[in-house]
């Protein structure tokens, strides 16, 4: 690992003014060599360390995020939450509201990675980390993502890459809270070098490789991610998050799905089905979607949606297992969802 | 009969089955047969470990923990590529830099197999490297960034060369080869007879055969063929291959994670041109080993190199990248079995074809499984290894019959299906083993066996399954093993001996051992081991600690009290063989006289009474010798029953519960019996579901160097486990105790695939059993349709 200075902001416009790269764009390069003059942002630093442990990244200063007050809150707003950035995960997944009202963020966050990570990790962090590829995280496979010529995932080993929306990089989304945030509509508010806010839908923030080969979503050098906000969801909501790993613990999904259904007197008034660790970004079923609102939901519908819900999946040479998971999981999901 | 022995009446068979007692003729230095368990105050129950507290609180010193002033750090330079000539090397500018105390450049591979017109040492230009990770340079520097940035600036140019990492290629006749010339054949490090090579492939070995296969298979009335394959899996031990070299003008000492103190030192002895006398291995607490650490590696004689040209310190870790690369792995097998039987399930033929690729390695064999656990006259083994560009397999816990158990008991399920019989029930015809027989009993009733339902009976989609497997391990002996108590005058007593704890707490039976025979408590006896300054011990390799060393501890304890007893005799007017050692005292068999061991000690002559006892033949004689070991004449027996549920939709395998019935003899502490039972479990299951060494195509690297994406269970996946020891006894040592390490994982990938098949009516015949694997054998996978 290299060494590096540590900066302690004193505020959010600070931070952002002092940040002259984002990791992803710290991390490309023609050379196969990341940036040397890259002062980065720091939440958590569980993805940060890992990429500069295996020399992937070589920031030379880190901007601690941690230390600016105020951001790692969870609070009621407009019916639905404000979540901070440096939330962490176990506190995300051990909070009464998240829990009653937006089960399947607490149950995503409470299935990510270890208790010693999740005590560790930041919301922000969790959804702007790099992906898992392993490829990608190879010091000697100068990938498209890193500003080299290939995806060595498709005539590679892609047992864990994506079924949907390869093109150009077959890696999928990491976060599995991006795939219940995306379920619930989230909104990101990102504060610029000027102290300018916008605000993002999470769905819209993060690229596909068709857009963007090179970053898994639209953040800019000097921005942060300084709220999570969820709208509020009418008190029918029911949401459920699966994840399928090759095992419990410790360990990254094959295929999670998450699911917030608006259920009234037996009729889904709305749905929204998303897929993880299924394409780049999180995957949101459309059809299954389509398939389930506006209707009562029986055994045979769910059948049906779980099958449309891989509608358009192109699995590569060594994923197709991954669709029978995931047709299992939408449906488990979905009754799930219905007895909650 | 030789002078000087005497007869002695031992204990032998399964305790509460079929105890009792058998004559031995016993050298004249023998202690007295100790009768089983239930009649002894120490040895047979659970002390706690000597150092467990230590390494609970932290306290424990693991080689890594190591420092000495001055110490310097290194770091090695591998090889990139997977097969590539060295054209160039410049190392001028790493010497040059800035806290870069020394460079060695190597000139020699080892740890890998080695050709028969080996033209010795050479020069780095010129040499091939062999696989990605293959060592080629080492630096010593004052920090270890420093030696990272060092390497950096070794100038190197390659000439990358064809190569080949997939087995099946390699066993082509056009394939690059991983070797040039002819390979000495060799069993476990030792010579063996030499055997042909072709191309990449050296073998048949076709020792293990008997009788005639291709008649026996002829004279079948049922045949069930099948073809199996096992992946490579790496040792993954928790503390990493490190030591800390310290060279000197008086000497050579070095700190080392070993399984083998003794080993290390006669290795580096020989390697560096100094006498036994003046090289010190020293290992304390250890974090695992599997077999990886039993030998001196490149890293080692690296690290030492380094010590003697910098005149410091040097130590060298292994980071888990490397750990997974270069530190040995259990090689793949391919296995193609053929059975024929008669309808009683009487075994009259087996033929197997087997090879698999240890990389660069020889060892890819499937062990003596097959040819020893079955009756049967006429059996064909034919295997090879398959050199490959990838990093050196190394022994891995019971080698060779971990991948063998893992198809021999499945096809042995699938005779019994095929003849309508219990599996039980087949073995029981087959397996002469009284042991096993005692074993299949106890196992069956623990998991209620009589609840097994034909293959797939579940109707939902979770389904549940039964299955077992048996194992066969010889019981080793190092004979070369010697163990020394000390009695001091103020009564303190100490066990010492170069053997060292891997981790299961040969120490803590040592103390054990030793009191029971002075009426002492384990807690009093000091415990001095892992040191080559102490009598040499046994290596912790091949299940043979226990049963190397505790005999001839108990036997210097007996001989130091008889000098201990000879000596305070007068003062209890007592003539000393009717003096004995019980709890805490020197006492007359009726009690009426007595001193306390302490006031016993305190009239010795001199400071202390030393005794060194070695390992005593075994009392019935071995089954055959090898050098400074030997086997016992009956191997060990273990029969485990595995509890599966499968879910059919996601290729999800729970392992529920696991029986082990294992015998190691007399059981010595059953709780660190238990704990190395359950390792051998929890690393079966893990082998059998999850782990995979996966190589790139393109660059044969590994793509999973760490302990992320190479997947090994963890807390959740951990079973509920059961475990039953035998006491078995055989009367064949002082202790008669065996080992238990490498029998418990033996069974367990064959027992959850024989349940996997109980649960869902479809054969899993290659590992590891994964979701892809399982739902592509329910055929519940779709073809492909992405790009290419």
């Amino acid at each position: 690992m290299n060494r590096f200075e540590w900066m302690t902001p004193d505020g959010i416009a600070h931070a952002a003014r002092a940040a002259t790269a984002t990791v992803a764009t710290a991390m490309i390069s023609r050379s196969g060599l990341p940036a040397t003059d890259a002062a980065v942002l720091k939440a958590g630093g569980i993805d940060l360390l890992d990429l500069m442990k295996e020399g992937l990244l070589s920031p030379h200063r880190l901007i601690n995020l941690l230390s600016i007050p105020g951001l790692d809150r969870i609070e009621p707003q407009e019916g639905g939450l404000r979540i901070g950035p440096t939330v962490t995960l176990a506190q995300l997944a051990a909070h009464e509201a998240v829990r009653a009202r937006f089960r399947a963020l607490a149950d995503a966050a409470g299935a990510s990675a270890s208790p010693q990570i999740r005590h560790l990790a930041t919301l922000g962090g969790n959804l702007l980390q790099r992906p898992r590829c392993w490829y990608f995280r190879s010091r000697a496979h100068h990938c498209a993502r890193k500003g080299g010529d290939t995806c060595f995932a498709f005539a590679g080993e892609n047992q864990y890459h994506a079924i949907f929306d390869h093109r150009g990089c077959a890696i999928v989304h990491p976060s599995t809270c991006a795939t219940a945030l995306v379920a619930f509509g989230a909104v990101l508010e990102i504060t610029g070098p000027t102290g300018a806010r916008r605000a993002a839908s999470l769905e819209a923030f993060l690229r596909l490789p068709e857009t963007d080969l090179q970053r898994e979503n639209d953040l800019l050098p000097g921005e942060i991610v300084t709220a999570i906000r969820i709208p509020a969801h009418p008190l029918t909501t029911r949401s459920i998050h699966l994840k399928q790993g090759e095992i419990d613990s410790f360990d990254w999904p094959i295929a999670e799905v998450a699911v917030a259904l608006d259920l009234a007197d037996g009729i889904c008034r709305r749905a929204s089905v998303v897929l993880g660790a299924a394409a780049p970004a999180p995957h949101r079923a459309a059809q299954a979607e389509a398939a389930l609102s506006g209707r009562a939901i029986d055994e045979a519908l769910l059948r049906t949606a779980a099958r449309a819900a891989l509608e358009g999946a192109a699995p590569l040479s060594r994923n197709a297992y991954k669709l029978p998971i995931f047709e299992a999981l939408v449906r488990r999901a979905i009754r799930a969802a219905i007895e909650a | 009969m030789s002078a000087g022995t005497r007869s002695e009446h031992y204990p032998v068979g399964i305790a509460g089955v079929s105890l009792r007692e058998i004559e031995r003729r016993v050298g004249p230095d023998e202690a007295p047969p100790l009768p089983p368990n239930a009649q002894l105050r120490t040895v047979g129950q659970s002390a706690p470990r000597v150092n467990g507290r230590a390494k609970v609180t932290g306290q424990a010193r693991f080689t890594v923990d190591v420092t000495l002033p001055g110490m310097l750090h290194a770091r090695l330079l591998r090889s990139p590529y997977p097969h590539a000539r060295i054209l160039s090397l410049d190392a001028g500018p790493a010497e040059r830099h800035p806290g870069v105390r020394a460079v060695h450049l190597i000139d020699h591979a080892i740890g890998r197999a080695r050709e028969i017109a080996d033209p010795g040492p050479a020069a780095p230009t010129g040499r091939r490297m062999l696989y990605v990770g293959d060592p080629i340079a080492a630096v010593a520097a004052v920090t270890p960034q420093e030696a990272q940035a060092a390497l950096d600036l070794i100038q190197v140019v390659y000439q990358p060369l064809p190569f080949v990492i997939d087995l099946e290629d390699a066993r082509k006749a056009d394939a690059p080869r991983v070797f040039e010339r002819a390979v000495h054949s060799e069993s476990f490090g030792e010579p063996a007879p030499q055997l042909p090579q072709h191309g990449n492939v050296h073998g048949p070995d076709l020792s293990a055969s008997r009788g005639n296969a291709a008649a026996g298979l002829n004279a079948a009335e049922v045949l069930v063929e099948a073809e199996f394959r096992t992946q490579v899996q790496t040792h993954c031990c928790l503390e990493p291959h490190a030591l800390v070299a310290d060279w000197r003008d008086e000497g050579l000492t070095v700190y080392i994670s070993t399984q083998f103190t003794a080993g290390i030192r006669a290795e580096l002895a020989e390697a560096f041109g100094l006498p036994l006398s003046r090289v010190r291995v020293l290992v304390d607490a250890m974090g695992g080993g599997f077999g990886s650490k039993s030998r001196v590696g490149q890293y080692v004689l690296s690290a030492v190199e380094l010590s003697r040209r910098a005149h410091a310190p040097v130590r060298l870790a292994l980071d888990r990248h490397e750990e997974q690369i270069d530190s040995g792995h259990r090689p793949s097998t391919v296995q193609r079995i053929r059975l024929g039987a008669r309808r009683d399930g009487t075994l009259t033929g087996v033929s197997i074809d087997a090879y698999g690729t240890a990389g660069v390695a020889l060892g890819a064999g499937v062990g003596n499984f097959a040819q020893s656990i079955y009756e049967c006259a006429h059996f064909a083994l034919a295997q090879s290894d398959v050199f490959t560009h990838a990093g050196p397999g190394a022994p891995m816990r019971a080698p060779g019959n971990v991948p063998g158990a893992f198809a021999y008991e499945q096809i042995i399920d699938e005779l019994a299906e095929r003849l309508g019989m219990d599996p039980l029930a087949l073995r029981e015809r087959i397996d002469a083993s009284p042991v096993r027989r005692e074993e299949r009993r106890a196992g069956a009733e623990r998991i209620g066996w009589s609840r097994r339902r034909p293959p797939g009976s579940d109707p939902g989609t979770l389904k549940h399954g039964l299955g077992m497997a048996q194992s066969h391990w010889p019981a080793l002996i190092q004979t070369n093993s010697a163990c020394e108590v000390r009695i001091l005058r103020d009564g303190s007593v100490e066990v010492r001996s170069s053997v060292q704890d891997i981790g299961t707490g040969v120490g803590t039976v040592l103390a054990q051992v030793v009191a029971e025979e002075l009426g002492l408590a384990p807690e009093q006896i000091a415990v001095r081991i892992g040191d080559t300054d102490f009598a040499a011990g046994p290596p912790s390799y091949g299940s043979r600690t226990s049963a190397s060393i505790t005999p001839p501890a108990r036997n210097a304890a007996y001989r130091a009290l008889r000098q201990l007893i000879e000596n305070a005799a007068p003062s209890l007017g007592a003539a000393p063989e009717a003096l004995a050692a019980r709890d805490g005292r020197i006492c007359t068999a009726d009690g009426r006289r007595s001193l306390s061991f302490r006031e016993a000690a305190a009239l010795l002559r001199t400071d202390e009474i030393s005794v060194v006892a070695s390992r005593s033949d075994d009392y019935g004689g071995f089954g055959h010798r090898m050098g400074d070991a030997a086997m016992a004449r009956k191997g060990l027996g273990g029969v485990q029953f595995a509890e599966v549920a499968v879910d059919t939709e996601t290729g999800r395998v729970l392992i529920e519960r696991v029986v082990a019935v294992q015998d190691c003899g007399r059981p010595l502490n059953p709780r660190q019996i238990e704990s190395q039972v359950h390792g051998g479990i929890l690393q079966g299951i893990s082998y059998a579901l999850y782990e995979e060494r996966i190589l790139d195509a393109h660059t044969g690297r590994m793509l999973n160097p760490n302990l992320e994406q190479y997947k090994i269970l963890r807390s959740r996946e951990t079973p509920t486990i059961e475990v039953h020891v035998l006491e078995h006894y055989q009367g064949e040592s002082a202790t008669d105790a065996y080992g238990i390490a490498e029998p418990s994982i033996i069974a367990t990938a064959p027992a959850v695939a024989n349940a996997v098949y109980n649960a869902i009516g479809v054969r899993m015949r290659a590992l590891p059993m994964n979701p892809a694997a399982i739902l592509a054998a329910l055929g519940r996978v779709p073809q492909p349709s992405g790009p290419p």
